[in-house]
């Protein structure tokens, strides 16, 4: 079975619309399809690994959201299913995130650490 | 030619939104050229890019007539892209993602298209030379 890293960067598009963020959807269900799958969150992504998010439900007059997205648990969730997280240590450092702020279980990198995930997996799609 | 590839690609992206749909269609017109099979994963915007329903229009502006203007429709270029991959002996196999579909109220494709699931994308990808996310931004 061939290992593919997810390099998921495209953060929160249409997570409102979607109550999902699209590519750890897909994720969820490619590795429900049996792919054998990694993550490493970069950029503005970086954020999905913050524990305690709680997205507003968006209501326009009588409609209310009732299923807001819930990213973070998203995150564990894939955890739980065996896909390993990792997330840029940089990018967290650029965006003032904390590391005690971070969900149990996700392993931080460094740039080297990157070019290790690359090395070490068959594919890699950059979403 | 070389030997006969297949490439996989997972386009996202909508169409008239930006240059990576044209993009992605040149690459798979190169390959389909050169003879190698294609499959082509849509998923979210990108099941637009066969939408049977896209109509061209005229274009006042520069006052050309709609047969005139021959305004660009990506669903006739992935018909097209299929008519010659059929010459040249290749194959282009579309799939568009059934949820994605759904959720934008465009189950109408241009023949040759199919509907499935993020499952045909990790099969695909496990049968092929190689693969190509083309996500949006």
């Amino acid at each position: 079975m061939a290992t593919t890293l997810n390099i998921i960067e495209s953060a929160y598009r249409a997570t409102i619309e979607e109550q999902d963020d699209t590519v750890v959807w897909i994720t969820h269900a490619m590795k429900g399809a049996g792919a054998d799958l990694t993550v490493l969150l970069r950029g503005n992504a970086v954020n999905y690994a913050v524990s305690g998010q709680q997205a507003p439900q968006v209501s326009f007059g009588e409609w209310q959201q009732t299923h807001a997205a819930e990213i973070d648990k998203d995150i564990v969730a894939l955890m739980t299913k065996g896909v390993a997280v990792y997330v840029s240590g940089e990018d967290l450092v650029k965006r003032g995130i904390s590391l005690t702020g971070l969900i149990a279980g996700v392993k931080t990198t460094d740039r080297e650490g990157v070019l290790d995930l690359i090395e070490n997996h068959d594919r890699v799609w950059h979403w | 030619m070389s030997e006969k590839k297949t490439l996989t690609f997972c386009l996202m992206d909508a169409p008239f939104e930006n240059a990576r749909t044209t993009t992605a269609l040149r690459l798979i017109d190169s390959a389909v050229r050169r003879g190698h099979n294609v499959n082509v994963f849509a998923y979210e915007g990108a099941v637009g890019v066969p939408f049977s329903k896209q109509s061209a229009h005229a274009n006042s502006v520069h006052g050309f007539e709609k047969e005139e203007w021959n305004h660009p429709l990506p669903k006739d270029w992935v018909t097209e892209l299929m008519k010659h991959a059929e010459k040249s002996g290749a194959k282009v196999d579309w799939i568009n993602c059934g949820l994605c579909v759904d959720e934008r109220g465009m189950n109408e494709a241009v023949p040759g298209v199919r509907r499935g699931s993020p499952g045909d994308f990790v099969s695909w990808a496990n049968a092929s030379d190689n693969t190509l996310v083309i996500p949006t931004k």
